[in-house]
């Protein structure tokens, strides 16, 4: 016995009868009497009851139902007409006050509610119509074997044979290859505009930064030592502005001059400055590339990218917003929580001549998060 | 004239012209030299009204010299020492009621305000007179409409936004601690938190932000708060987390309730 022939139709307890006609089920007919003993297969137990809605068997009901879905369209309908006249006739700056959330456009709520309406009183009648109006018989489709009979798999092949001799296909294999060679060769054409427009490759662009210098001809970076600018007022910071706990955001003097890719330049360049006392400092490293407890970081996670700027000038963790990734700036920026990988780049520093901090070098690895070739240029 | 020729070559005349340049120079200098930041107006009876004030309200964690003092529970310390942090740090602490602090914790709390602003200047005249620090700001200096919000806001956003949320409705730091919301903070109060930085907050001192340049900051926080909120509920303006908290309660909310309706028999 298997799935098709256990269904009720198929089996001697049940007589399909009905008003519904032969082909339909009576739901209280599936049921077998059992004998106590557990049986070898279970049977089949059909559907449950059949419980009529109140539409189906009382005239009043069903109208009643009628006129439901019909307010339901009526009130989509008005929905739709009142948003065509809150869209001409309330004033755009007019507010009115909604209990909960305050003052508010009018014309926002007015838009929202009508539409809301309008969407929802055809959904909800629809919904209401199938549930209560509709048909609510349960019909049983029974199943089909996919497969075709053996005449007409048999038919099939010959057609395929009967077209293959007649194309000389068989006879002639110089067009089966050619054919073949020129079908998988059509799409190359398709395919590389697509791989070619993805544009160049990137080269060094991820390893350096605006902190190297401008590019000579024969691609080396000139590393010329660049004063470090407050972001956004753009002017130089002396070493002596920068007092213990303070934090300046910091671009590179000559950033804004460019022209073009300006903010992508500003992305890969941008740093954090903070003075510590130079005695909780536990790199050596750290104290000799700032000046006299200044350090500057890049401020670009080295997980994602986000902007690692919020600085605790008490506990010197520097927290990222995106992951929580936590940079200690006593130890050289090492990551102490979070999903970041490495220690943030440091930017080596030092005073000019009037007292300005300005970069001693460029940042020594790329910024930000890590990528294939990173470390290779 | 001619006297003062005759005495050119007395002996005395060289450390007499001396003593002249060092005076010159010593007054041009205290002319010139950027004045370290003082209260003002502050009176000797103010200060001494003050220390009591702080020995009674203040000593038992900042010890009775506001030397600071520690727990003796590691390098824990009960309270910092106060000389040099300024009157400002002592208007901002006592003004924003986070001192006297109510109970230890990761982060001092705003709270109710403990004493009158009489009682506050009195202790920041006598924290002031410890050592220079910086002072509490003039009305002008934090007078918003005074300041120009376009430019505030750039610095803002650079500055302040990461961790006070670009909409000034603070945010969270690690292990405990936040930022606090902007929104409803007295002017004098955010320029006194740039200039001293309290707790977790880093300086930024007059030379990293100008007093003017703060003043462009309040404008900002000040135009922000005062903004009318026409457009739905902002839901505390902390963006992506309570916006998708709504949505993922409601519009799931919303979308079951929905199922279910469809799902259930209609007899």
């Amino acid at each position: 016995m298997n799935e098709q022939d256990s269904h009720p139709t198929g089996s001697s307890e049940v007589t399909p009868t009905g008003e519904f006609g032969s082909g339909a089920v009576r739901l209280d007919q599936g049921h077998v009497v059992g004998d106590g003993g557990i049986p070898e297969r279970f049977q089949n137990p059909g559907f449950a009851p059949h419980i009529h809605r109140g539409a189906d068997i009382d005239h009043a009901a069903a109208k009643r139902a009628e006129r439901t879905v019909g307010g339901l369209f009526l009130l989509s309908i008005l929905g739709t007409l009142g948003f065509i006249v809150a869209y001409f006739a309330i004033d755009p700056e007019a507010t009115i006050f909604v209990p909960g959330i305050g003052q508010n456009k009018a014309l926002h709520i007015a838009l929202g509610v009508t539409m809301a309406l309008s969407l929802l009183g055809i959904g909800f009648g629809a919904v209401q119509w199938a549930k209560t109006l509709m048909p609510d018989e349960e019909e049983v489709e029974m199943r089909h074997t996919m497969r075709s009979g053996p005449e007409a798999r048999a038919d099939f092949v010959s057609i395929l044979d009967d077209g293959a001799e007649s194309s000389h296909l068989k006879r002639r294999p110089l067009l089966k290859y050619t054919l073949g060679g020129a079908l998988g060769l059509f799409a190359v054409p398709v395919v590389l505009p697509v791989l070619g427009g993805l544009g160049p490759m990137p080269g060094d662009d991820l390893s350096v930064s605006y902190w190297n210098g401008p590019k000579e001809e024969d691609g080396t970076y000139a590393n010329t030592p660049l004063r470090l600018m407050r972001d956004p007022q753009n002017t130089p910071i002396k070493a002596s502005d920068v007092t213990i706990g303070s934090v300046f955001h910091v671009m590179p003097d000559g950033l804004l001059d460019l022209e073009e890719h300006l903010l992508e330049a500003k992305a890969k360049a941008a740093v954090l400055l903070m003075r510590l006392d130079p005695d909780i400092i536990t790199s050596q490293k750290e104290k000799d590339w700032g000046y006299e407890g200044i350090v500057a970081y890049s401020k670009i996670c080295t997980h994602v990218g986000c902007p690692v700027g919020l600085y605790e000038q008490q506990t010197h963790h520097l927290l990222c917003p995106c992951h929580q990734s936590t940079f200690d700036v006593t130890q050289d920026c090492k990551v102490i929580f979070g999903p970041a990988k490495r220690p943030l780049p440091q930017l080596p520093i030092t005073v000019d001549d009037e007292g300005y901090l300005i970069s001693k070098g460029p940042f020594k690895e790329a910024v930000g998060p890590s990528f294939w070739e990173r470390g290779s240029v | 004239m001619n006297a003062l020729a005759a005495r050119r070559r007395h002996p005395a005349a060289i450390a007499i012209l001396l003593m002249l340049g060092l005076l010159v120079t010593g007054f041009a200098y205290a002319a010139v030299a950027p004045q370290p930041a003082q209260a003002e107006s502050s009176t000797a009876q103010d200060v001494t009204a003050g220390k009591q004030l702080f020995l009674a309200n203040c000593a038992s964690c900042h010890g009775v010299n506001a030397e600071g003092r520690v727990t003796g529970n590691g390098d824990k310390i009960a309270g910092p020492a106060l000389a040099g942090v300024g009157a400002a740090a002592v208007d901002f602490q006592m003004g924003t009621g986070r001192m006297p602090l109510r109970e230890p914790g990761i982060q001092a709390e705003r709270g109710d305000v403990q004493f009158s602003q009489k009682e506050i200047d009195q202790v920041a005249a006598y924290i002031a007179s410890l050592a220079p620090g910086p002072a509490v700001p003039s009305e002008e200096d934090v007078d918003p409409t005074k300041g120009d919000p376009g430019a505030g806001g750039e610095l803002f956003r650079v500055n302040c936004a990461m961790c006070h949320n670009a909409a000034g409705a603070g945010g969270a730091l690690t292990r405990g601690k936040y930022a606090p919301s902007l929104m409803g903070v007295e002017p004098k109060h955010i320029f006194e938190a740039m200039d001293t930085g309290p707790q977790s907050m880093p300086v930024f001192n007059d030379n990293n932000i100008e007093p003017k340049d703060k003043r462009d900051i309040i404008a900002f926080l000040t135009a922000i708060d005062e903004a009318p909120q026409q457009g739905g509920h902002a839901l505390g303006s902390l963006g992506p987390v309570t916006e998708g908290w709504f949505a993922w309660f409601f519009g799931l909310g919303l979308l079951v309730a929905a199922a279910v309706w469809l799902g259930q028999k209609s007899a």
